[in-house]
């Protein structure tokens, strides 16, 4: 089951650039939140603060509080604990180059030292039909490299990577965007299967997959959140000005 | 016209390719020829399981140079492997812009262009002097130490080429970072540093110099690690400057042996690896 | 500012509507005329700018069904477009209203003039006033002079229903003047329902502008009417 999300006056730097101002947000459980704004407004930045992985970059720094659930993710947890509770989907597919489709799905227990191999094929299996990828590597999962995919079957690989860890939360930036449509569509219908398993938020530039995907929208602006309300809300009558150029296309 | 002054110059600077790839290559296989031609003849059962023997004496061989070559390689690679790749990995990974970096890897640069004369030197007053005698094991330091830049530099070098997307594949999995880097980036990059490792295997595999004053050479067997050791370019080095014709034949066999030697280790290696890497990894 | 297609296309298509409106309204005016002088060169006029009323919805509706599908429309653009899908609807059939009022007159040109105790000019002066203000609305976005065209549809309404009560009783007491009563109790209905397109294109303004769905909204406040007739 997802947990919601709750974030207070989050900010956060790359050196001396302030990429996120005081955002304030929550996050429902089991449902599906999109992020959308122009590039460079701070969405992808924000993102990877909810787990943390923005301060692998040496020169990053973040103030303000992150609750998954009860826990603060700054005060009471660290990194490598976070990151197994909120899973991460990058806009390029990434499958470890080294590892078959088996070994990619099983790395994230793996390499934590999970053994149990008889436990390991059926969470393997599990990940990958919720991935909906399953039916059609089944027959190979050991022989054929986790790169020898296509495209949008390696994201569905990586999404099944993600998922087998069991986390509470699925990040999701931008994760069609290198995708063609079947392969988006794909995507998004996996997406909506998901919800009622995980929390999901999803960064993305098309407004229309936004539109699609998500009960709740936020549009950022220049490292601001300007307005967060219900899909349905956002794309028929948003409330602030700025949104609304946004969605209608007169800027971004 | 101007089609057809573009193929002209295409087909010129293929041919200045294929040119320039015969001149390199071409030394390479003249050595090999003249080797086989010079050394085969030489070459018997006795020159593979009987050590040297006196002057004036027929049938010797350099079994124990073999052996020791061996021995000396396996020493040095115990050193040089671990150290170099440990380099390679703390450069590539965990100082990556920190002034040690940059410190370590000018000094394995500086370290690289060390005559290999100069290291046999230092490894003479490191390790022989205070050990009293000449040994397997300050030969084995001397060619170590001589592998360390390779392997070092070869490591950081693969390890950066690792693409920053499968590191953070990792990351977000909520695997820790040594975890990360030894499972993941290591062993993506893992091909190009058993490359780098072979490359400087094979450079010390031939190296004479640093043996003059360490290994020091063994007309028999050696029993420990602390004794003096025979190699093979050390041999064929004492052959060539003597004046017996027989010891000369010898020491062509000799040079076509060790070539021989390093290409099979070389093939054997990268056959061994290639296996476990998975086919169809693009 | 970007996507000036898009915004052009838009512009367009309220162009479009706007000729639309005008032959509709032109149509009122007419057969409100040709009732007022009985002329029947007028009624033919009517008839004829009916049809270019009804190619006009076609290509409105071409016209916005293709914007839907090519520019993927959001917010306030999606809104505009909906309103203008649904007034040229309202328009059209406000072009009917006005075929419909001509025919009557028409039909009553046969029968001796007859003095009815019913105000048709007044009325459709009203409608016509309703239509104008609605479709002004449209042209300036102005939601407020929306809404107030919205609360002038009660006196057309009751001036329908004391038409009816009047009618029905001349009906019955001067029989000889029934065709003439009918007639008139149908164009008195034409004119309502010109009424109640108004209305609609007044609601259809507010959700553009305002994206306030505002239909109905009198549903609750009166009792069903017995007499209003279908």
């Amino acid at each position: 089951m997802g947990v919601g999300i709750e974030v207070i006056n989050l900010n956060a730097w790359y050196g001396t650039n302030h990429t996120l101002q005081d955002i304030n947000l929550n996050i429902p459980a089991n449902h599906v939140t999109a992020l959308i704004g122009p590039s460079g407004c701070g969405k992808s930045t924000f993102v990877r603060c909810l787990n943390r992985m923005h301060e692998t970059n040496p020169i990053a720094r973040v103030t303000g509080t992150v609750l998954i659930g009860d826990l603060d993710i700054y005060e009471d947890a660290n990194p490598v604990e976070i990151r197994r509770r909120v899973g991460m989907v990058f806009q390029r597919p990434n499958p470890f180059p080294t590892m078959s489709i088996y070994d990619n799905v099983a790395a994230g227990l793996k390499l934590n030292g999970y053994r149990n191999h008889r436990a390991l094929d059926e969470i393997v299996e599990k990940s990958l039909k919720n991935s909906a990828l399953w039916d059609e590597v089944k027959d190979d999962l050991k022989k054929k490299s986790g790169a020898s995919l296509s495209g949008g079957q390696q994201q569905r690989l990586c999404i099944a990577r993600a998922l087998a860890v069991d986390p509470e939360v699925l990040l999701m930036d931008e994760p069609a965007s290198a995708l063609d449509p079947v392969s988006t569509a794909k995507i998004e219908d996996l997406i909506f299967q998901l919800k009622s398993q995980y929390t999901i938020v999803i960064v993305t530039h098309n407004m229309q997959q936004a539109a699609r995907v998500a009960e709740k929208t936020g549009f950022f602006l220049n490292g601001r959140m300007v307005e967060f309300d219900s899909t349905h809300k956002i794309f028929t009558n948003p409330s602030d000005k700025r949104t609304e150029d946004y969605i209608t296309g007169r800027f971004g | 016209m101007r089609a057809r002054i573009r193929t002209l110059t295409d087909g010129t600077a293929t041919g200045l390719a294929v040119l320039s790839t015969i001149l390199v290559v071409a030394p390479l296989v003249a050595i090999f020829i003249y080797l086989i031609y010079k050394g085969a003849s030489s070459l018997s059962w006795a020159f593979f399981t009987r050590n040297p023997v006196p002057v004036g004496e027929m049938g010797g061989g350099m079994a124990n140079a073999i052996v020791g070559s061996a021995i000396l390689l396996t020493v040095a690679s115990l050193i040089g492997v671990p150290v170099g790749i440990s380099g390679g990995i703390f450069l590539a990974e965990y100082g990556r812009g920190t002034k040690l970096a940059n410190a370590i890897r000018f000094t394995a640069d500086v370290l690289n262009g060390v005559p290999s004369i100069v290291m046999g030197i230092a490894a003479y007053s490191l390790v022989v002097v205070p050990q009293g005698h000449f040994s397997a094991f300050s030969g084995g330091v001397a060619l170590g130490i001589m592998m360390i830049p390779t392997v070092c530099r070869t490591t950081e070098e693969m390890l950066l080429m690792v693409p920053n997307a499968v590191r953070e594949a990792a990351l977000a999995l909520g695997v820790p970072n040594w975890r990360s880097v030894l499972a993941i980036t290591v062993r993506t990059a893992s091909p190009g540093i058993i490359t780098g490792c072979m490359l400087a295997f094979a450079r010390v595999a031939g190296e004479t110099a640093p043996l003059i004053f360490t290994a020091f050479g063994n007309v028999g067997w050696s029993g420990k690690l602390s004794e003096p050791i025979a190699a093979l370019p050390l041999q064929i080095y004492v052959y060539a400057l003597s004046p017996y014709d027989d010891w000369h034949r010898l020491a062509w066999a000799g040079s076509l042996v060790l070539i021989v030697l390093i290409v099979f280790s070389v093939a054997l290696v990268r056959y061994v690896t290639s296996r476990g890497v998975l086919k169809g990894a693009s | 500012m970007t996507r000036i297609r898009f915004q052009q296309s838009l512009e367009d298509l309220k162009e479009q509507l706007l000729v639309m409106a005008g032959l509709a309204e032109q149509a009122i005016q007419r057969a409100i005329e040709a009732y007022r002088v009985r002329d029947l060169s007028i009624c033919d006029l009517v008839s004829r700018s009916e049809i270019a009323i009804n190619r006009l919805e076609r290509e409105i509706d071409q016209a916005a069904l293709d914007l839907l599908a090519m520019e993927q429309p959001m917010a306030i653009d999606l809104r505009f477009i909906l309103s203008v899908i649904k007034i040229n609807a309202d328009l059209e059939r406000v072009g009917d209203a006005a075929k419909s009022i001509s025919d009557r007159v028409r039909n009553m040109e046969q029968m001796a003039v007859a003095d009815l105790p019913v105000d048709i000019p007044r009325m459709a002066s009203l409608a016509a006033e309703m239509v104008r203000k609605s479709l002004q609305s449209f042209i300036e976005g102005d939601a407020d002079m929306a809404r107030n065209v919205l609360t002038m549809d009660d006196a057309v309404d009751a001036m329908n229903r004391a038409a009816y009560k009047a009618l029905t009783k001349v009906m019955e007491e001067q029989s000889h003047l029934a065709p003439q009563a009918l007639n008139a109790l149908m164009i008195s209905r034409a004119l309502e329902r010109v009424a109640d397109h108004a209305t609609n294109i007044a609601e259809d303004v507010i959700f553009w502008v305002q994206g306030a769905d505002v239909r109905h909204h009198k549903s609750l406040k009166t009792a069903p009417d017995p007499h209003a007739m279908g």
